[in-house]
C-alpha cells in the first residue's frame, strides 16, 4: 500500500499560507507581549485569604504610582500582579498594603531592571540566529552525497521553510493569546521555541533520509513516486513519535504547574505543526521543486 | 555467544545500582527491616540529596551591577568584591549560599531559604569596611570577659539583661578595640616576595593622613599585636577550622614605631594565604560599589515545593502514558523499550545527583521531554525491523537491519538536537541553561538506552520461540 501525498499538494500550500498570513496578521495588529524578563518589570504572585476586586487591588496601591498595574487571577485566591520596576523597600510596603485590603501571603516575587531585559532580548535573538544556520548547515552536510536529482542544497532549504512554518505558527498563536488572554512570552516559551527548532528538523531529517536511501535503492526515475514511498514507510514511525511526546506534554499541561504550562503548550503546537509540515510541506516542496526545475530544463531545450 | 548474557547481566545491575542511589528511601528501610529481624548488619547504600535550585526550594535570587568606574585590575577587584559578599552571607547563617562573577562587572548572590530578603540585601549593599584594631589594656579586657559572663548567665536564666551593668560591654571585642585606622587610609596592598628567603610578605601603603594615625599607633603597641578585621570579622581564618568568626584574629606583630607610610606584614605564610589576605585588605581599601540590585527573584518555600511536586506527578503520567502506547503498539520490543525506558530514568536521575546537576523547573521540564523523545529511537528502529520481518526476513536478521538501516536518521536527528543544546546552553540565560543541559544530557543518555540496552534485551529475550510466534513482534 502506498498514498499519494503529493497529489493534494496545492491544497496543503494554501492552508499553510493561510495559517502563516493569518499570523503575520495578528503579529502587525496585536503584537507579542512579552514578560518582564524581556520588558523589565516586577511581577508578584500572592495568594489572598479571599480574593479582592481588581478595582481594591488597584486603589489600594494607587499611591505607589506603578504605572499600568495588571491583575490576573490564579487558581482559586491568587493573584498574579505586574507593574513598574520597584526596590526592595517598596516592594515590602506594597506587600503591606494588600495585606490590608485582605490578608495575603506571598509566593513569588520577581524584579528585573531594565538593563537585564534589553540583554536577555538581544542574547535569546542571538540563539535563535545561530540555532537556525547551525541547522540549515548541518542538513546540508548531512546530505552531501545526494546530489541526483535533487541537490543537497535543495534538501536544507525546504526543511529551513518547514521550521519557519513551525516556529511561526505558535508564535501567532501566542499574539492572538496575548490579546486575549494576557498570556505572555516569557523565558520558558522561548526555551520551548527553540526545542522545536531542533524537534521539527528530527522529523524532517528521517523522512528526507529515507528518501535519500530509496533512491540509492531504486534509482532516480521517479522522484516523485519514491518520495509517497517514503512518506508512507515513515507514516507509522510519524505518527507514533509524535504521540509519545504529546503524552509527556499533554500531561506536564495539566498537571505540571504555572511555570510549565506555556512552555508544554508551545511544544505541543509546534510539535504538531512539525511532524505536519514534514509530511505535507518539507516533502511535497521538493517534488515541486523537482517538478519545476525540470519544466525548465524541458523548455531551454 | 555467552557474552550477551554477561553484557545483560551487567546492565541489569547497573541499572538496580542506579535506581537505589536515585531514590534509597525504600531500599534503606528493607536494609533496616533485615537487620532488625534477622540482626544483621547489612550497610545502608549512601544517600546523596538532589540539588535543587531557588525556583524549586525557595529563597531568594539577586543579581547584581557593581560600578568598576576607574578601576584598572577588575577581575581583581570583582573577585575582592565576590569574596567580601560570600563571607557576609555566610555570617548571616544562610545554609549554601552561591556568590558568582557573570562577564565582566555582575554579581549574582543565591540565598536559599532566605525569607528577609530586604536584611540580605541591605547587609550584601554595605560598602566593605576595614579596620585595624589594638590590643586592650588587662583590666579592660577582664571587665568586660566578667559582663559577658554575667549577660550569659542572665540569658541562661532567661532574666532581662539590660539590667546588668554596662551590659553594652557585651557585644565588644574583649580583647581589641577599634583605632582610628580604617580602610580609607589604606592605598593599595600587594604581595611582594622575600630577597632572600623568597617567602611572601604583604606590603601595606598607606595615603599621607593614614601615614600619620599609623605612627602613632606602632608607637604606642611596640611587640604587641595589630588586628586586622573586615566587615566586623577577620581577615583570614586563623586557626584553619573551616570558618571565620571571632576565634580567628590576624594580628600582626609591631615590630617598631613605622613612619613613611609603608609597611610589610611579615610571617610563615604560603602565597595562597598571603593573596587572600592582600585581596580582603584591598577590597577594604578600596571599595566597589554595588548599591541595589538590578534583578531579584524571590521564591517563597511553598510554592517551590508545589511545583516540584507538581512536576514530578506530570513526569510519572507522562511515562505511564508512554510505556502503555509502546507496549499496545509494539507489543514484546514495545516492553523491552519501556524497560529501557525505566532504566533510563533511573540513570538519568543517578546522573544528577553524581555530577551533580542544579535541578530547576526548567530542568525538569527539559527532563520530562526527554522522556518522550527518549523513545523516538527505539519507535525508528521497531518500525524497520517489521518492514525487514514483512519483505520475509529472518527474525534475527530482521534485527539487525533495523538497528543498522535506522541509525543514520537516529545519529543525524540527535546530533542535530544536540547542536540546538550547546547554542542554548552558551548563549542563553541561566533558565534557559538548565534545561539545556538536562535536554542534552537525556538525549545522550538515552541513546544509550534505546540502542544499547534494547538490543542487549531483545538478543537475550527473543530467541527461536518467537519464530513461530511473530505475531508478538
Amino acid at each position: 500500500m502506498q498514498f499519494n501525498f503529493t497529489k493534494y499538494s496545492i491544497i496543503y500550500y494554501i492552508f499553510s499560507g493561510l495559517l502563516i498570513i493569518a499570523t503575520i496578521v495578528s503579529l502587525s495588529m496585536f503584537g507579542l507581549k512579552f514578560g518582564i524578563e524581556f520588558a523589565g518589570g516586577s511581577n508578584m504572585e500572592v495568594n489572598f485569604q479571599k480574593t479582592p476586586s481588581n478595582d481594591a487591588i488597584q486603589s489600594a496601591l494607587k499611591s505607589f504610582n506603578l504605572g499600568e498595574i495588571t491583575v490576573q487571577p490564579t487558581g482559586s485566591s491568587g493573584a498574579i500582579l505586574q507593574f513598574k520596576g520597584v526596590d526592595e523597600a517598596t516592594h515590602q510596603q506594597i506587600l503591606a498594603a494588600l495585606n490590608k485590603v485582605n490578608p495575603t501571603i506571598e509566593k513569588s516575587f520577581q524584579y528585573i531592571g531594565p538593563s537585564i531585559g534589553q540583554e536577555l532580548r538581544n542574547k535569546t535573538e542571538l540563539a535563535i540566529a545561530l540555532a537556525l544556520v547551525a541547522i540549515t548547515l548541518y542538513i546540508a552536510f548531512a546530505f552531501r552525497k545526494v546530489s541526483k536529482p535533487v541537490s543537497s542544497w535543495k534538501y536544507g532549504i525546504t526543511s529551513l521553510i518547514a521550521l519557519f512554518h513551525d516556529v511561526l505558527v505558535p508564535i501567532g498563536i501566542f499574539s492572538i493569546l496575548g490579546k486575549l488572554y494576557n498570556v505572555e512570552i516569557t523565558i520558558p516559551i522561548v526555551a520551548a521555541l527553540l526545542t522545536i527548532l531542533g524537534f521539527s528538523v528530527h522529523d524532517t531529517i528521517v523522512i528526507f533520509d529515507r528518501i535519500r536511501e530509496n533512491i540509492l535503492r531504486r534509482g532516480m526515475g521517479q522522484f516523485e513516486d519514491t518520495v509517497n514511498w517514503s512518506l508512507t514507510q515513515t507514516l507509522g514511525r510519524s505518527i507514533s513519535t509524535v504521540l509519545t511526546v504529546e503524552f509527556v506534554l499533554v500531561s506536564l499541561y495539566f498537571l505540571g504547574g504555572e511555570t510549565l504550562k506555556y512552555f508544554a503548550l508551545t511544544l505541543i503546537i509546534g510539535i504538531t505543526s512539525g511532524a505536519y509540515s514534514s509530511i505535507f510541506i518539507a516533502s511535497p516542496l521538493l517534488v515541486s521543486w523537482y517538478k519545476w526545475s525540470l519544466k525548465k530544463e524541458q523548455k531551454g531545450r | 555467544m555467552q557474552q550477551k548474557y554477561y553484557i545483560f547481566i551487567g546492565v541489569l545491575i547497573l541499572a538496580v545500582l542506579a535506581g537505589i542511589f536515585a531514590y534509597p528511601n525504600h531500599f534503606n528501610k528493607g536494609v533496616d527491616f533485615l537487620n532488625h529481624k534477622l540482626s544483621w548488619t547489612l550497610p545502608h547504600f549512601p544517600e546523596k540529596p538532589y540539588i535543587l535550585g531557588l525556583d524549586l526550594q525557595g529563597g531568594v535570587s539577586l543579581v547584581y551591577q557593581a560600578d568598576l568606574g576607574t578601576v584598572t585590575d577588575k577581575s581583581a577587584a570583582m573577585s575582592g568584591l565576590r569574596d567580601v559578599i560570600e563571607r557576609r552571607v555566610n555570617m548571616f547563617g544562610v545554609s549554601e549560599p552561591v556568590v558568582q562573577i557573570q562577564g565582566t562587572d555582575r554579581l549574582t548572590v543565591e540565598l536559599p531559604g532566605v525569607t528577609d530578603v530586604q536584611q540580605a540585601i541591605q547587609m550584601i549593599g554595605q560598602t566593605p569596611y576595614l579596620e585595624f584594631d589594638e590590643e586592650r589594656a588587662a583590666e579592660e579586657t577582664k571587665q568586660i570577659l566578667d559582663v559577658i559572663k554575667q549577660v550569659q548567665a542572665a540569658e541562661a536564666a532567661k532574666q532581662d539583661i539590660t539590667k546588668i551593668k554596662d551590659w553594652q560591654l557585651a557585644l565588644q571585642n574583649p580583647y581589641f578595640k577599634p583605632t582610628d585606622l580604617t580602610g580609607k587610609y589604606l592605598t593599595k596592598a600587594t604581595i611582594v616576595f622575600d630577597q632572600t628567603t623568597y617567602k611572601p610578605q604583604i606590603q601595606l601603603q598607606f595615603n599621607d593622613a593614614g601615614a600619620q594615625i599609623f605612627a602613632d599607633i606602632t608607637a604606642r603597641n611596640i611587640k604587641k599585636p595589630l588586628a586586622i578585621f573586615l566587615d566586623g570579622a577577620s581577615i583570614i581564618d586563623t586557626n584553619g577550622d573551616g570558618k571565620i568568626d571571632n576565634q580567628d584574629l590576624y594580628a600582626p606583630i609591631v615590630q617598631d614605631k613605622i613612619t613613611g607610610g609603608k609597611a610589610v606584614i611579615t610571617g610563615d605564610m604560603s602565597s595562597q594565604t598571603a593573596n587572600s589576605i592582600a585581596s580582603r585588605l584591598n577590597s577594604g581599601a578600596l571599595p566597589v560599589k554595588i548599591g541595589s540590585p538590578i534583578s531579584q527573584e524571590t521564591v517563597g518555600p511553598t510554592l517551590g515545593s508545589v511545583s516540584l511536586q507538581k512536576s514530578l506527578l506530570a513526569g510519572i503520567y507522562g511515562l505511564l502514558a508512554v510505556v502503555i502506547f509502546m507496549v499496545v503498539f509494539y507489543r514484546f520490543p514495545g516492553l523491552l523499550a519501556s524497560l529501557a525506558l525505566v532504566i533510563y530514568v533511573a540513570l538519568t536521575l543517578a546522573i544528577f545527583k553524581l555530577i551533580p546537576v542544579t535541578l530547576t523547573l526548567a530542568g525538569i521540564g527539559g527532563f520530562i521531554l526527554s522522556i518522550g523523545m527518549a523513545v523516538d529511537a527505539n519507535i525508528l528502529i521497531f518500525a524497520r525491523m517489521k518492514e525487514e520481518i514483512k519483505s520475509g526476513k529472518g527474525l534475527s536478521q530482521a534485527i539487525d537491519e533495523g538497528f543498522k538501516r535506522a541509525w543514520p536518521s537516529i545519529r543525524d536527528s540527535n546530533f542535530n538536537s544536540l547542536i540546538v543544546c550547546a547554542i542554548l546552553f552558551f548563549v542563553a540565560t541561566s533558565f534557559i541553561k538548565g534545561f539545556a543541559f538536562t535536554l542534552a544530557l537525556g538525549i545522550i543518555v538515552s541513546l544509550f538506552s534505546a540502542i544499547f540496552i534494547t538490543r542487549i534485551f531483545l538478543m537475550v529475550f527473543v530467541g527461536k520461540w518467537a519464530e513461530k510466534a511473530k505475531w508478538i513482534l
